[in-house]
């Protein structure tokens, strides 16, 4: 009722018109300009042109993995397999180019096709056997890894064909190639979420599943696509990974649900589900991008990256959820 | 014109006999209010009208037609709209997303790719419905879960006209509002009234279902077991055929109270 009677606040309307029109949460654009100002003063050499790529090639990855998570957590789900499935992705790939001696088109198709039969199950399961998503997804977590390490020999599988490493190290037009599908990958998903019905039927879903089934969409029907597509999305970071430093590597994407998962919940989607934006996500997984680059370039030790990330996550929920108590105290 | 005619209804969960052979009839246009204790099978009743519970004996005909062997989608086709208590709204989306939630109105993007989904048109309608409803939101483009619970009940209602419904249903609509939004939401049932729109109002409120309905059938153990027309009865008599005989001033002052 106050909210009716007291004219917000400037700052409040901008906030709420850039969350409404660009879904995006400003917040997360201004740690993100906070950061980088703090990295380019710390280090003379975090602002230059081959450190952006480099910073943006280190992103691709994580970038589609965190697409996959805002999918799922928008939906209300949750995705704990994303680094697993991507590792077992790339030894697949590999394993079908390298081992089997097949064209690169399938072992591009293999890659993904592997992540997809992964999430397939993970939505099968959720949807039909009442298993947790919770639950489900730490459970493809280690049938994932492991598999991948069964396939592989738990060696890293070497020797990919020129096409494929093209795809990881290529550079048209002097722009990674692995940039270029991130971009690519994150502006259909942006459109497939905001402007579409999947993408409408996503968020209720994840808001309120009884409104989601009054109003007749498909609920489990629906879930089982978001996880598929969440595996294929972990698949396609899988050949990107692999891609890029040209092997087949079981023990790739190792806690990168961790940052992934980050990403999302940075870039403004709701832990709980019903809210989520693909540009948010984007700004989300440069923040990690920046974050991990400039403490390298400070040469901090990853064992604190590893420890800086976790931090992260823990205050971007609290930070969250203290808003959404403070808007429904109003 | 009768609307809507439920004849014998029985429903029974394993041993547990809930109807007993209910019968009830809403013309066109009527608003009729469901009262009776916890227990008493009220929202067993509405679900077998809507079709998410299969009557065992009995008929049910709307407009003319025999729906008992329908489901609720073709129920819903056919005109019968429930709104429940929840409201079923997805609380972080805006008015018009809940309104338009799965028959979203679609487009081509330049033309050219299928499937985008035309917000402008959403929002455009939506503005009708409120305004149709001769009510008043703080913004269409807001998600729904800042509003107040009388603002939310009007997209619920808004929604259901969406439908173009002949008869809505109404779970306990006032049990959680403020009192200046009772007001309100009774408005928006006289609304619907006016406009030929039959309504089944359930509600605990007696003064709510007194000052609205045209109609009051008590439900008493599984029966309709009083079809009091609103014009010619009163508080006491209906609290009185609620509980089923007895002293009930003291109730019915109480009820009255509010």
């Amino acid at each position: 009722m106050a909210s009716e009677t007291t004219q917000p606040g400037f700052w409040a309307r901008v906030q709420r018109a850039s969350v409404e029109r660009l879904h995006i949460r400003l917040e997360s654009l201004v740690v993100l300009l906070a950061l980088s100002t703090a990295m380019a003063l710390l280090s003379p050499y975090f602002l230059s042109l081959s450190n952006f790529l480099n910073i943006l090639l280190a992103t691709s990855t994580i970038g589609v993995l965190a697409i996959a998570a805002t999918f799922v957590i928008g939906s209300g789900g949750l995705d704990l397999s994303l680094g697993s499935v991507m590792g077992l992705a790339g030894v697949a790939g590999a394993f079908v180019a390298v081992n089997l001696g097949w064209p690169s088109v399938l072992a591009v198709i293999a890659c993904i096709l592997a992540g997809a039969i992964a999430g397939y199950i993970n939505g099968q399961l959720v949807t039909r056997a009442f298993v947790p998503a919770f639950i489900v997804t730490l459970g493809m977590l280690g049938l994932a890894r492991g598999l991948a390490l069964v396939i592989s020999q738990g060696r890293a599988i070497y020797g990919l064909p020129p096409e494929i490493v093209y795809i990881g190290q290529g550079r048209p037009f002097g722009i990674p190639m692995p940039v270029i599908i991130l971009v690519l990958t994150a502006i259909i998903a942006h459109c497939a979420l905001a402007y579409t019905r999947f993408g409408r039927h996503t968020l209720a879903l994840g808001d309120s599943e009884s409104a989601a089934r009054a109003a007749g969409i498909r609920v489990e029907h629906h879930r089982r696509i978001i996880y598929t597509l969440s595996g294929a999305l972990a698949g396609l970071a899988g050949l990107l990974f692999t891609a890029r430093v040209n092997a087949g590597d079981p023990t790739a994407g190792i806690n990168y649900e961790l940052t992934a998962i980050t990403a999302a919940i940075i870039g403004g989607t709701n832990l709980f589900g019903g809210r989520a934006s693909i540009l948010g996500t984007m700004i989300g997984a440069l923040i990690m991008g920046v974050l991990q680059n400039g403490l390298t370039l400070l040469a901090v030790q990853s064992y604190y990256q590893q420890m800086a990330i976790g931090a992260v996550l823990i205050l971007a929920v609290f930070i969250d959820q203290y808003q959404v108590r403070k808007e429904s105290r109003v | 014109m009768t609307l809507l005619s439920l004849q014998g209804i029985r429903k029974s969960f394993g041993a547990v006999d809930v109807l007993h052979g209910v019968d009830l009839a809403v013309d066109a246009g009527e608003v009729v209010g469901l009262v009776g204790d916890n227990g008493a099978g009220k929202s067993t009743l509405m679900k077998t009208i809507t079709g998410i519970y299969r009557a065992d004996t009995g008929s049910i005909e709307f407009d003319g037609k025999d729906i008992l062997p329908l489901d609720p989608g073709q129920r819903r086709r056919l005109g019968i709209e429930m709104i429940y208590q929840d409201l079923s709204l997805a609380k972080q989306q805006d008015v018009a997303s809940n309104i338009f939630l799965g028959r979203e109105p679609v487009k081509k993007l330049f033309g050219v790719i299928p499937g985008f989904v035309d917000k402008g048109e959403m929002d455009r309608q939506a503005t009708k419905m409120i305004e149709r409803l001769g009510a008043h939101l703080p913004s269409i483009n807001r998600s729904v879960g800042s509003f107040s619970g009388g603002q939310q009940q009007t997209v619920a209602i808004a929604r259901a006209l969406t439908f173009n419904p002949k008869l809505v249903i109404m779970d306990e609509p006032t049990a959680a509002l403020a009192v200046r939004e009772v007001q309100s939401v009774l408005d928006l049932i006289r609304r619907l009234k006016s406009e030929g729109i039959a309504v089944i109002l359930i509600s605990h409120r007696l003064n709510d279902v007194l000052s609205v309905t045209d109609r009051i059938v008590v439900l008493r153990h599984g029966r309709a077991d009083a079809d009091l027309v609103t014009a010619k009865t009163n508080m006491n008599e209906v609290v009185s055929r609620i509980v089923g005989g007895g002293d009930t001033a003291a109730a019915a002052a109480h009820e009255q109270r509010g």
